[in-house]
């Protein structure tokens, strides 16, 4: 212990955002050769926080130490010339540019990209990555995009790195991959810090955790003398339980079904072959599988926002006739009572709209109701009210424009607003991605909530353990095709992962 | 035969026409890769050409000889002076204070005609002549000196040879900025801070100092076209109004060329080409309104390039991602 030198102590750091204070006189340490993983809920102030070391922004009050001297950080620039490098959440790349001209970018000197190209593949060697440094941005997958910001930050010679919920966006096995290689580099020396949501990377990553609760720093400890349980009261600051609770169904009837199921893309490739199963009502129907495997396109398939090719989604009324949905528009679909609170990797891309207010947000579902040319602004204004209590969304007031909401809290607002609409059917994608987990599990008892009133709920998820929990049944999608439909009851995690990973797998029903 | 000698008066004519297009282009395409959407180039381009008229009125005025290097200078300073002056009111508007690109870029030509219109009147009142234009053939008479010898050279010297040496400075300009957009570190910067000025500015690009100096440096550019127009095109003849639309076709041309400046040379000569077509197809007296036609094509030719290149959709295609967006570093 003794051993251990801080690359950078922050003493008393304050920052403030119009009346809302983000950071209140943080003190923080970060060492070299240690991974520290930083906690606390969405918007308790770790990115506003670590965004004043990579000099996004400027500390109103506070000093900061770095390898022991106090330096002023105020760009990005001076951030990377102390050797600071932050990988942000939003990625800081630019599409149009190779991954060489990402890397090198801001970078003085003569422009020699064979040169950079030859320095970027060495890092790769060093750690174990595969960049490709001629690849464009926009031809990358997520994971592609996030290596290439840690060679960026690496290119740059930076030993304190930070990295802003990076296994977010990518799958279990990416994950390993990125883990490994950030464990290398704390054993070459160099500080870490990253920000997660998920507990049990943080248990197998991190040395120490440190958290922070509403802007303030609540404490520290070594990740080996701690729990779960005890880091996610830190975090909440009362004790939470974490058992996720799972009720029977109520009489499940058979809600959506859908037959023979194909989607083609744009390009003309498949997406979804062939794919049959049924939702039945009081039931949480899990949809698990690596991301881009027909996830996306089944949900809008359902509420009418896909070009279908074959096969037929028909819902079943109460009285057991049957609708047919292809062909109906999404106004007709939703009029059925299917909701879709899809939740995609852009949070504003799809569902809420960034420039307007949670009121204005709320009543892009009630706009047509009534008769008068006007429309109703009480009733939306009530509804965000009671989102922002009910789910504890942190805003400054629900005239705010939602894009000035943290990641964790526009997502609540989101889901909040369909569970309102009172659904017979709610399909959800990856409703959590980004929430911490007292958040989580708040949608998740909403989620059961839904089930008990006997809503349809197809919960496409990432994390396979709280499916396990979560879920009434679980069916997996492996190239667009189902390779598996479980009882999740009496499966486990290992069950799931490897029917993921099963190309055309074979029939498994329950 | 007949062919041959028509296009030998045809090029070098569309040529001229399209040197201010040219510099217009030029300058509008390192703007708009700083992310500025600069809608003021036809007015920058009347400020730079009133500019070099007024240095060149009054120097012709004031000097009893004419001396042959500040002859050519005072104009080039004066206009390079008028349209910095320009490029550095739309940066402080847009960048400083965060005003809208199109609102403030559409005011400066508004401006930018009134201020030539305004200063050229006066002084057109001032030499009290019968037509109302100013005529600089003394200084015009040095801008648009060709080679001594591109006459002897039969139609070499004619179509390559015989322009004045503002047309060679636009086709070189043109030609370095495609190579500092391309191949230097500070053009990767610029075309950086176009596409995602937040990225830019997370790897420690000053985001400001990128878009004020592509800015100013564009609209000096610009100017020059305007200047070309006057002292060489024109012959030193300033009559107000009479540079015409040929700001807003450099506009055009930007998307026709699709933000490459190399391009952009052989596109303004066809653009030129385009935009006096109509003299050399006979219409008769009683189909004039055909003439009028014949001059859209250059903008039908722009719209047919707009939707063919989003139609391809490829991403090198697309104009600079944040065109037209201010940038603040700490909105959230």
């Amino acid at each position: 212990m003794e051993t251990k030198t801080a690359a950078v102590s922050m003493r008393n750091v304050t920052k403030t955002f119009g009346s809302v204070i983000a950071n209140d006189k943080i003190s923080l340490d970060i060492y070299k050769g240690e991974i520290l993983a930083l906690l606390g809920e969405n918007g308790s102030g770790k990115t506003t926080l670590l965004n004043m070391l990579s000099g996004i922004y400027f500390p109103d009050e506070g000093q900061i130490f770095i390898n022991g001297k106090e330096e002023v950080i105020r760009s990005p620039k001076d951030a990377l010339t102390l050797g600071i490098g932050m990988v942000h959440q939003h990625f800081k790349l630019i599409d149009v540019l190779s991954a060489t001209e990402n890397i090198i970018l801001g970078l003085e000197g003569r422009l020699n990209l064979k040169e950079a190209s030859k320095k970027i593949e060495d890092i790769c060697s060093k750690y174990g990555f595969e960049v490709n440094p001629k690849q464009k941005i926009y031809d990358m997958s997520v994971s592609q995009k996030q290596t290439v910001e840690i060679v960026k930050v690496l290119y740059r010679g930076a030993d304190i790195l930070i990295l802003d919920e990076p296994t977010a966006v990518l799958t279990p096995q990416e994950s390993e991959k990125l883990f490994a290689v950030l464990r290398k580099m704390r054993d070459d020396g160099k500080a870490i810090v990253i920000i997660t949501h998920k507990m049990h990377e943080v248990e197998s990553l991190s040395d120490r955790v440190a958290v922070l609760r509403a802007g303030k720093y609540i404490g520290d400890m070594a990740t080996k003398d701690t729990n779960v349980t005890e880091m996610t009261n830190m975090m909440v600051g009362h004790s939470v339980t974490l058992n996720i609770d799972r009720p029977d169904p109520v009489d499940p009837k058979p809600r959506i079904e859908v037959k023979g199921l194909s989607v083609r893309d744009e390009e003309g490739s498949l997406k979804l072959n062939d794919v049959s199963f049924t939702a039945n009502s009081g039931e949480i129907l899990g949809i698990a599988g690596i991301s881009g495997c027909g996830q996306k396109e089944l949900l809008e398939a359902i509420a009418g926002l896909q070009v279908t090719e074959s096969g037929t989604i028909a819902y079943v009324q109460d009285d057991g006739s049957r609708e047919m949905l292809i062909g109906k528009d999404p106004l007709k679909i939703a009029e059925l009572g299917v909701s879709l609170s899809f939740v995609p990797e852009d949070r504003l891309g799809m569902g809420l709209v960034g420039n307007m207010d949670l009121t204005d947000n709320m009543m892009l579902r009630s706009f047509r109701d009534g008769r008068s040319p006007f429309a109703n602004r009480k009733e939306p204004k009530a509804l965000a009210e009671r989102v922002v209590e009910d789910l504890e969304v942190v805003t400054p007031g629900i005239s705010t424009p939602v894009r000035r909401l943290s990641g964790g809290n526009v997502q609540k607002v989101l889901v909040g607003r369909e569970i309102a609409s009172a659904p017979t059917v709610l399909l959800t994608a990856y409703a959590v991605r980004g929430l911490d987990i007292n958040s989580s599990y708040t949608i998740y008892e909403l989620l059961n909530e839904q089930k008990k009133k006997g809503v349809a709920v197809i919960f496409v998820g990432e994390d396979l353990d709280v499916m396990v929990e979560l879920c009434d049944r679980i069916m997996v999608l492996c190239g667009g095709e189902v390779s598996g439909i479980v009882d999740a009851r009496r499966t486990d995690k290992n069950e799931v992962g490897m029917l993921m990973t099963r190309v055309g797998g074979g029939e498994k029903h329950e | 035969m007949i062919m041959w000698s028509f296009l030998l008066a045809f090029i070098p004519r569309a040529i001229v026409q399209g040197i201010p297009l040219l510099y217009g282009c030029t300058g509008e395409i390192i703007t708009e890769k700083s992310g500025n959407l600069n809608l003021g180039i036809p007015g920058v381009m009347y400020v730079g050409a009133i500019s070099g008229v007024i240095g060149s009125f009054i120097y012709e005025n004031q000097a009893s000889s004419l001396n042959p290097f500040l002859v050519i200078a005072i104009p080039m300073f004066c206009c390079l002076l008028g349209s910095l002056f320009m490029g550095l009111l739309y940066c402080f508007l847009t960048v400083t204070l965060r005003a809208n690109q199109n609102v403030t870029g559409l005011a400066m030509t508004t401006f930018g005609v009134g201020f030539g219109n305004f200063f050229g009147g006066s002084l057109i009142k001032l030499v009290d002549s019968d037509v109302p234009s100013i005529a600089l053939s003394a200084t015009s008479s040095y801008f648009s000196k060709s080679l001594p010898f591109a006459g002897k050279l039969g139609w070499f010297g004619k179509l390559f040879l015989s322009y004045g040496f503002l047309a060679y400075l636009g086709v070189a300009i043109a030609l370095a900025a495609s190579y500092f957009l391309n191949r230097t570190r500070k053009g990767l910067h610029l075309r950086a801070v176009g596409e995602n000025p937040n990225t830019a500015d997370a790897a420690g690009i000053n985001v400001s100092k990128y878009k004020y100096v592509a800015t100013c440096v564009g609209c000096m550019i610009a100017g020059l076209g305007g200047l070309y127009y006057v002292m060489d095109y024109a012959c030193g003849v300033w009559s107000n109004n009479a540079f015409g639309d040929r700001g807003w076709l450099a506009i055009a041309l930007v998307i026709f060329t699709i933000w490459r400046p190399n391009v952009s040379v052989l596109a303004s000569f066809l653009f030129g080409g385009l935009y006096i077509l109509y003299l050399y197809i006979p219409t008769g007296m009683e189909h004039m309104e055909y003439q009028e036609l014949y001059k859209m094509i250059p903008y039908v030719v722009t719209l047919v390039v707009l939707v063919v290149t989003s139609m391809r959709n490829k991403r090198e295609n697309q104009p600079p991602a944040s065109l037209g967006l201010p940038y603040f570093r700490e909105e959230r």
